[in-house]
């Protein structure tokens, strides 16, 4: 397990380094996407004008409150809390957020599935567990909103955030086919009868 | 005692903010008990992890998760308290969404069918409030749950036949909890509601993941239930957030209810570990908020 601090934008060689287990904090940028964002830029058509090429986007919805545009609120939002959702729901998007914008990680809770974990090893990527339910702290790793895109579907906008030492994230998915999800369900299946016959099941 | 549909509004509003900021002591005890027992140094980690954004939200007055669930008011009305029905629900409704307008908080609500936010966290027949009564003189008590989506996804229901006995209810639950791994924000209070009906298997599943850790259930047989189910998913090696380890749940918590001769449902519920709770009491005295 080793832990290493990476500057967005990141290269494919830097992802491909990282395997499942190893821990990292991201520094400088990062972008926030949602069921919705993915939806309409992959189902309706439309595009972002932010270049996510080598970035880090994160399955997310802030808490944000509008303020006049203003140095520390550039785009005119104050982050209030920032958190994390379950990424199974957006499992179609991790292909063509690779493919067609040349994303690198993907930050999410709950891990993703076996079209992500094919699109990772062609592309070079990696996901990265954050542990969910803990926005309070995440909020504290995000310096400001710089700026949002696709905003008619706020809160689940495009949003760009200027952070700083974001994580410790775990490399739960690396560019190898290695998941430390497979594992676990394979310990809990593996466990499974001992468990039932322990409580006297089918005695 | 005539209620104070004022004070009423005001304190759901209070109660939905705090719930939303503020653990109750026995979840953060319960960490302190995980931590202590784990093995596993990445779940150690992990667990840690979690009882720091506790501090956080409390120092920084900021929220737990960025979840702010869907509003749930159980409200338990005892003799002698006089208030107008609909009135009360009205208050109750206006004090929530006041709370995510004026706080502001994330609306987490749309229409069913449509989709539709409203902003307000509240919609047709949402927030949830649910009414009981009590045998407390002159008490009235409402208790708010935010209930986060991640975990609520976590709901299941089987009709069991009698055939299947208790081992298809243990089965179940040990079932549901290995195919929902990581999803539901572990660890977690498991709520198993068994007997019934099946709406009412369901609500019990609910009032069980709700119950403070360290209550035990009321019927003998559904305590020890809690305690071979509680120990029993702790050995399948989930852990916090899924990532493996020994905590994969603080406890098992059982509700019953009797059923029909030819029935044997049973329903599972789960909280995560922001297992978020608010409560007040009002008296003739005064309001007293707590958890
Ligand atoms: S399941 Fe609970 S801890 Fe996890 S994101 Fe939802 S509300 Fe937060």
């Amino acid at each position: 397990m080793a832990e290493q601090t990476i500057h967005m934008p990141c290269t494919e060689e830097q992802v491909r380094d990282l395997k499942a287990g190893d821990t990292v904090i991201l520094e400088d940028w990062l972008y926030g996407i949602r069921d919705a964002t993915q939806i309409h830029m992959f189902d309706h058509g439309r595009t972002t004008r932010f270049d996510l090429n080598g970035h880090a986007v994160i399955h997310t919805a802030p808490n944000v409150k509008k303020v006049p545009p203003s140095n520390s609120c550039p785009a005119g939002y104050e982050s209030i809390c920032v958190g994390t959702t379950t990424s199974q729901r957006m499992e179609r998007f991790t292909r063509p957020l690779m493919a067609q914008y040349g994303v690198r990680m993907i930050i999410g809770k709950g891990g993703l599935g076996e079209e992500s974990r094919a699109a990772f090893r062609e592309f070079g990527g990696v996901y990265l567990a954050i542990i969910g339910g803990t926005a309070a702290l995440e909020t504290t790793w995000i310096e400001q909103i710089t700026d949002v895109d696709l905003d008619d579907l706020n809160p689940e906008s495009l949003w760009e955030f200027k952070i700083r030492g974001f994580g410790p994230l775990l490399v739960a998915m690396d560019s190898h086919g290695g998941s430390l999800y497979d594992s676990v369900k394979q310990t809990a299946q593996d466990r499974r009868a001992e468990v039932l016959a322990g409580m006297g099941v089918g005695a | 005692m005539k209620l104070d549909l004022d004070a009423v509004e005001e304190t759901a509003k209070h109660l939905y903010i705090q719930a939303l900021k503020i653990l109750p002591p026995d979840i953060k005890a319960g960490f302190q008990k995980l931590d202590a027992s784990e093995t596993n140094p990445l779940a150690k980690s992990v667990l840690a992890t979690m009882i720091k954004n506790i501090d956080v939200a409390e120092d920084t007055t900021n929220l737990l998760c960025q979840d702010t669930g869907i509003p749930i008011y159980n409200i338990v009305i005892g003799r002698n308290v006089e208030v107008d029905g609909q009135s009360l629900k009205d208050a109750i409704r206006k004090g929530c969404e006041r709370a995510t307008t004026e706080h502001p908080l994330r609306s987490s609500v749309v229409h069913p069918i449509t989709r539709v936010n409203e902003q307000t966290s509240c919609g047709i027949r949402v927030p949830v409030i649910n009414v009981d009564f009590s045998n407390a003189e002159e008490t009235f008590e409402m208790e708010m749950i935010p209930k986060g989506s991640g975990s609520e996804n976590g709901s299941f229901l089987k009709m069991c036949i009698p055939a299947e006995g208790v081992d298809g209810i243990k089965t179940f639950v040990v079932d549901k909890v290995m195919e929902v791994g990581g999803r539901v924000c572990p660890p977690t209070i498991v709520g198993v509601g068994v007997g019934g009906t099946s709406d009412l298997c369901t609500k019990l599943a609910k009032k069980a993941g709700a119950r403070a850790l360290g209550s035990v259930c009321d019927d003998p047989e559904g305590a020890k239930l809690e305690v071979a189910l509680s120990d029993a998913v702790n050995q399948l090696g989930i852990g916090p957030q899924g990532l493996g380890g020994d905590s994969t749940a603080f406890a098992v918590h059982v509700e019953t209810a009797a059923t029909h001769i030819t029935m044997n449902p049973v329903a599972v519920n789960i909280m995560c570990h922001s297992a978020r709770r608010a409560r007040a009491t009002f008296t003739p005295t005064g309001v007293e908020i707590g958890f």
